[in-house]
């Protein structure tokens, strides 16, 4: 069951929750994802959102949640100025994803010449679903400190991972594990955490033999 | 305490004596894990956002995202002292246009149950709140809402994609008319009445905004419904009882929604958006912002 504090809120920036709440959370998961603002961003379109990003503010959503904004900052509204001082450049595409919600985003990221996509769909009353980071898929609702762990397919890997983890007293929410290519013995585990990891812990799960790299994404607010 | 009824929530505060919003916040911390005092704070906050909109914004224009709407609930401001229906009734509708041309300028508001049905509430708790109720009777008003709510979703929808709008201003009415029963010092069971009737009121309304666009008819619709959730507050205080108790009320919206055609449920197909006018603006918009 729903909290009633959920039937009675959040507080958000208008008009709807699906295309303004929904789109802005979806793309501040790529700013948590990026650590920040990027200097670069493609949103591609898709579906409803692509029909309605004027008339339901979707497009300065999208760009507030990359500046950083939290969902009920008034100046989601100016949203676009605030990319121009943060000097973030951003542009808006069609695109068509096939079968997948009708409010769905892909965000393509370039930041300190590094780049991230992630795709996001947002599924009502402000929910999102996110279905792939780097090509990678998951499902993921933003709600839960999130790493992403690319790893060496052999045994006794993700044990060591995990160690490292709840070594730090830091509680496994959910974990997906997936093959890559057994060919090339790798394989990438998706880890939502109860808590935040500290910045040893990143550290020290980036030093590992078996971890070949690894993204971490706070928690949505 | 498997509550998952209205009429449970309404039998343990009658047997009990706890009022009703004391039961509403045992039956949440049961199920969330919350306690009571912190869902009182997180509620309080969200009437606070409500207050601080509408003092800011009384009186002033909306550049609204489509541009349908804006000035209205100034032109309804300016009005007040003339209106025939009396000032608390009037500025209920005005609040209620206020905050839903606030929420379709993306400005800040509470999705109380939705972003499209925002201005009901604090049509009502705010005009409570200027004739002189305290404050913490409006939150508790709002604590019995979020259960009207919460029964309201779990039993049918608040989606106006899902259910048509009587699940967004239906809904939006009911917890509105069952808030001021609370706050005003009403009885469990009228809080019920007034929230059935309200809901019976709205039955069947459909969701068909200009263009998909939450402005046309959404944001005066919200004026309706607050007017509707006063008025039914006070029917329910004079003792009259809905014949259908509200829970069953619930689940023939519910079926209702299911009834409802795709056209009328959010797409922007049937209804006020399927006349000559709404085509047009909807297709010279479309043409304007093409990607």
């Amino acid at each position: 069951m729903p909290s009633i504090l959920e039937i009675i809120g959040p507080s958000m920036i208008g008009p709807s929750s699906s295309h303004t709440l929904g789109a802005m959370r979806i793309s501040k998961f790529a700013y948590n994802l990026d650590g920040g603002t990027p200097q670069d961003v493609i949103f591609y379109l898709h579906g409803s959102f692509q029909e309605t990003y004027i008339g339901h503010g979707t497009w300065l959503a999208l760009i507030a949640g990359l500046c950083g904004i939290t969902t009920d900052d008034s100046r989601v509204a100016h949203a676009d100025k605030i990319a121009k001082t943060l000097g973030m450049k951003y542009e808006f595409k069609p695109v068509d994803l096939g079968e997948v919600h009708p409010n769905t985003v892909k965000i393509f990221t370039t930041k300190n010449g590094e780049h991230h996509e992630i795709i996001g769909s947002s599924v009502g009353g402000g929910r999102i679903k996110i279905i792939s980071i780097d090509s990678l898929r998951c499902q993921l609702d933003g709600e839960y400190p999130t790493l992403v762990v690319e790893n060496s397919d052999v045994p006794g890997a993700l044990e060591i991972i995990i160690k490292t983890i709840s070594f730090s007293d830091v509680n496994i929410a959910r974990l997906e594990l997936n093959r890559e290519s057994r060919y090339l013995k790798r394989a990438n585990a998706v880890i939502e955490l109860d808590s935040e990891p500290s910045d040893s812990v990143l550290n020290a799960l980036r030093h590992l033999e078996v971890v070949k790299s690894l993204m971490y994404a706070k928690a949505i607010f | 305490m498997n509550v998952n009824r209205f009429s449970e929530l309404v039998d343990i505060s009658e047997k009990t004596g706890e009022p009703l919003d004391r039961v509403v916040l045992h039956w949440e911390m049961l199920d969330s894990g919350k306690s009571p005092k912190e869902i009182m704070e997180k509620t309080s906050e969200l009437l606070h956002v409500m207050e601080e909109e509408y003092e800011s914004h009384k009186g002033k224009t909306f550049k609204t995202l489509v541009g349908l709407t804006g000035s209205n609930s100034k032109k309804m401001y300016e009005y007040l002292p003339h209106a025939f229906i009396g000032e608390k009734v009037f500025t209920a509708a005005t609040i209620a246009v206020l905050m839903a041309e606030n929420n379709a300028s993306m400005g800040r508001t509470v999705a109380c149950p939705t972003g499209g049905s925002s201005g009901v509430m604090p049509g009502v708790l705010l005009t409570l709140e200027k004739s002189g109720i305290e404050r913490d009777k409006l939150v508790s008003g709002l604590i019995v809402a979020g259960a009207i709510g919460k029964i309201i979703s779990v039993h049918a929808s608040l989606s106006g994609a899902q259910s048509g709008c009587q699940a967004e201003i239906g809904s939006g009415t009911a917890m509105a008319a069952g808030a001021a029963v609370h706050a005003t010092g009403g009885t469990p069971r009228q809080v019920s009445n007034a929230a059935a009737l309200s809901l019976k009121s709205l039955m069947g309304l459909v969701c068909d905004p200009v263009g998909g666009f939450v402005e046309v008819p959404c944001v005066k619709r919200n004026a309706s419904g607050a007017v509707l959730a006063l008025m039914f507050s006070d029917v329910a205080k004079a003792g009259v009882e809905s014949v259908i108790p509200f829970d069953e009320v619930v689940d023939a919206m519910a079926k209702v929604g299911i009834a409802m055609p795709e056209s009328l449920r959010e797409t922007g197909k049937g209804g006020i958006a399927d006349t000559p006018t709404a085509q047009k603006i909807a297709k010279e918009f479309s043409k304007k912002f093409k990607l």
